[in-house]
């Protein structure tokens, strides 16, 4: 087992543990909390609509002015999700490339960190692609913030997640920019760890909405 | 060593972070199959979500037990949090249990299990 190496600028801790991860771990149960209120402010107001469109059900007049079918796009929402899974899996790969860069085993595509960083950027910018798309749909079909307690809560709900992965595909983006320039070593891992994190918990967020939201009628 | 394909762990099980903190990651060929486990649960979820099933009584139940061992997997293989430091499984687990306990509660309250 490797021995403690306690190199670094960042002056040692009473827990032993960096303030970093920490921080980050603290973060994320406080975002728990924030998604949660989201999730529940749409389950509450879940198919308590007076107009439509509906999101599992056809909506047919005098509900609505011409009839509606579901609005839901099932097909595409799954697309998206598997996109969201296989992102958390290059962003565990492009740490496994920090912590392990000149090791045996490691060289090539499969132990690049730049790779694996612009591969995780391009599938969150992917998922980004179908919400902005969804999001255009449903306008056209009539559905806005605006329209009813589904599209109020709808929009709230994926909005805050998409802000997330956003911000994500941003610090993705810094990281590759580091990367690029003065590369990453295993020195930094905690820097794309933490990172990771947020990725992962972006995941697990929609790993509920998916099922919660979009599965469940 | 276990064969890990072309991406092979050597001694990376264990890794070394700033202020000395050392804990163990899933190898490659674990992460492989998490991912293969995340696609068929999700692909189970979508299909399922097609069949008559879902006028039953136990499509609900069903679905969001599925979404709770992808969740798991995710948190604890992808996140580590199975092989990390017990104050991170509580930073985590506390406000998660706080935030469930919270959702539950406003679908109570708002009378979301009563049938209306």
């Amino acid at each position: 087992m490797a021995t403690a190496v306690a190199s670094h600028a960042h002056p040692p801790t009473s827990t032993g543990l960096d303030h970093r991860k920490i921080a980050i771990w603290a973060f994320i149960g406080s975002e728990c909390m924030l998604f949660a209120s989201l999730i529940s402010t749409y389950l509450i107001y879940k198919g308590r609509n007076v107009v439509g469109p509906f999101p599992h059900e056809a909506c047919n007049p005098p509900m609505c002015a011409t009839a509606l079918k579901p609005i839901l796009n099932i097909p595409v929402t799954s697309f998206s999700t598997f996109v969201l899974l296989m992102s958390s899996l290059a962003m565990v790969l492009a740490l496994a490339a920090v912590e392990n860069k000149g090791k045996p085993g490691y060289e090539g595509l499969l132990g690049s960190s730049k790779f694996w960083l612009l591969v995780t950027a391009i599938l969150g910018t992917t998922f980004l692609g179908c919400q902005a798309y969804e999001f255009t749909s449903f306008v056209h079909e009539g559905l806005t913030i605006r329209t009813n307690l589904f599209g109020s809560t709808f929009f709230t709900l994926t909005g805050f997640h998409g802000a997330h992965v956003t911000a994500g595909v941003l610090w993705l983006l810094t990281l590759l920019a580091i990367d690029m320039k003065r590369g990453l070593e295993p020195k930094d891992a905690l820097l794309v760890d933490i990172s990771a994190l947020y990725w992962h918990f972006v995941d697990v967020v929609w790993i509920a909405i998916f099922t919660l939201v979009y599965l469940i009628k | 060593m276990a064969d890990h394909g072309s991406f092979e762990h050597t001694s990376a099980d264990t890794d070394v972070h700033a202020m000395g903190e050392v804990h163990e990651h899933p190898t490659w060929k674990q992460y492989k199959w998490v991912a293969l486990i995340l696609t068929l649960i999700t692909v189970v979820e979508v299909w399922v979500y097609y069949t008559p099933f879902q006028n039953s009584p136990l499509f609900v139940p069903v679905l969001l037990v599925m979404s709770a061992v992808k969740f798991a997997i995710v948190v604890l293989f992808y996140m580590h949090l199975k092989y990390d430091h017990k104050l991170f499984k509580a930073l985590f687990t506390g406000p998660l249990i706080i935030a469930m306990s919270t959702l539950l509660a406003l679908m109570l309250v708002f009378g979301k299990f009563s049938g209306r």
